[in-house]
């Protein structure tokens, strides 16, 4: 489905920031799942994480929307460190409140939409622009209706999530996340729970949202076809670390790391 | 004949005007014990480890202490402290309290089954704390926790005789002192006991009716 041509004014543009992970060390319960991790990305790109199920490319998510603490190293949203505040030229552990600043700039779309279910469509949209931003009740139901227009939802604005198949949840959710206005979007296997009639629609979507907005967008996806089209670089992750990075052409048709050539090769049967 | 029509017909205004009593002090209690509960539901998930454990024994002391002793307590002991309430307010605050030691663990499913994407999703649209608990948790939680809720109310009507010991001229305590004078308890008892099966149907048909509207989720 092809977004409307509001979609230009309703999707963010300028001063996206670019990420860098510093040394990240992260593990559940003694199992390492990054050890010393470093990578970084350009304002506006668009990375694609792939790599076996277990390797640490959601924790990478998680832990920039905050969902995970670091247990060690750096990460950096813009000049601005997510793992810490500078006091008086001393690392101090970031306050709740640097915390409601950096993720301010920060969206994520979960694999399983994770929708308000007591609240229609259209409040799921404007519940955190109205409590979270300020923005008043009537811009941020007409700013709602603008992005559920764009996402191929304009009459389901006064339905509850319950009614809405999977792929139309996602939409909602990939909207809901866009009216905080990020300048960084996660897409978390954002079409794994989906039927695989509903995948190429969503995928569509996204791949606008892409190409007309300035977004960084980091995205961990299990579909090599949606990660070829939409990302400029692909970094490839096994056991917390990134065995080969590349643009997609590169990494799809020429992957010059064993590891990467029987991962694609596992993928691509299924 | 045992039963005698017109004793019956005599002592119905007392046991009824008894039984306002009775209403009165579940319904005010109830309120008491499910906003109660919500509080300590909700501080146990504050974070702090100290409110919690603090929240966590006093609520394990108040359940497992008699409803009995802690109205006794309330109403014959905390006046040596100067905190003297009448006994309707003793009452209503003993089933209250009692109570909302019960609801606050049902209020504590309710909340630990909402799922965590649901937090996670708050979080990630940077939701102030006060939003995701009035806006997204509690709603849902409510929901799932309504049937359960609305057991205790009945639980606790059937408990409100116990107001007896502190002097609330609640229906109980009326059934008796119509019997005293004269020995005769067949016909007071049997028609509080009347009484108290007709208000507790009536209610669990007005509580089945809420679960079904409001029950799932």
């Amino acid at each position: 489905m092809e977004p409307s041509d509001a979609s230009a004014g309703v999707l963010p543009k300028g001063g996206t920031p670019g990420i860098r992970f510093d040394k990240v060390v992260k593990s559940y319960g003694g199992n390492a799942v990054l050890r010393g991790l470093d990578f970084t990305i350009a304002p506006g790109e668009r990375v694609t994480l792939i790599g076996p199920s277990g390797c640490g490319k959601t924790t990478i998510l998680r832990l920039l929307m905050t969902l995970e603490k670091a247990d060690g190293g750096d990460i950096w949203i813009g000049d601005r460190a997510l793992t810490h505040m500078d006091k008086g030229g001393k690392k101090a552990p970031p306050s709740e409140k640097h915390l409601h600043e950096m993720r301010k700039q920060v969206g994520m779309v979960f694999q399983q939409f994770n929708l308000f279910p007591n609240m229609s469509v259209l409040r799921n949209l404007t519940e955190a622009p109205v409590h979270v931003l300020g923005d008043s009740k009537d811009e941020a139901a007409e700013r709602a209706r603008e992005l559920l227009e764009m996402v191929g939802l304009a009459g389901k604005a006064d339905a509850h999530p319950s009614q809405l198949s999977g792929g139309q949840q996602q939409r909602v959710a990939i909207a809901r996340a866009l009216a905080m206005r990020p300048k960084v979007l996660l897409l978390d296997e954002v079409t794994s729970a989906l039927d695989p009639e509903l995948v190429v629609g969503v995928q569509d979507l996204l791949r606008d949202i892409a190409r007309q907005s300035d977004l960084t967008l980091l995205c961990v996806t299990h579909e090599m076809n949606f990660a070829k089209d939409i990302s400029d670089r692909v970094l490839m992750f096994a056991e917390g670390r990134i065995v080969e990075e590349g643009p997609p052409e590169q990494i799809f048709s020429a992957p010059a790391e064993q590891r990467t050539r029987d991962f694609l090769q596992a993928v691509l049967a299924t | 004949m045992i039963w005698d029509w017109d004793y019956t017909r005599e002592l119905l205004p007392s046991l009824l005007h008894g039984l306002r009593y009775t209403v009165q002090a579940t319904l005010l209690g109830y309120v008491l014990a499910v906003l109660a509960g919500l509080l300590w539901a909700v501080l146990r998930r504050s974070g702090n480890v100290v409110v919690d454990q603090a929240v966590r024994w006093v609520v394990e002391f108040v359940r497992s202490t008699p409803l009995l002793v802690q109205l006794a307590f309330l109403y014959y002991a905390l006046p040596a402290t100067g905190v003297r309430f009448s006994a309707l307010v003793t009452g209503v605050i003993g089933l209250g309290l009692h109570y909302s030691a019960y609801t606050a663990e049902v209020y504590r499913a309710g909340i630990a089954d909402v799922p965590r994407g649901q937090w996670e999703a708050a979080t990630a649209l940077n939701l102030p704390r006060r939003r995701v608990w009035l806006a997204v948790v509690l709603p849902q939680a409510v929901r799932r926790v309504i049937p359960p809720l609305g057991n205790y109310l009945i639980a606790m009507f059937k408990d409100s005789p116990l107001l007896l010991v502190i002097t609330v001229p609640e229906m109980m305590h009326e059934a008796q002192a119509a019997g005293s004078p004269t020995g005769r308890f067949l016909e007071p008892f049997t028609v509080a006991a009347v009484l108290f099966v007709f208000v507790s149907v009536v209610s669990s048909v007005l509580i089945r009716r809420l679960e079904r509207r409001y029950g799932t989720v």
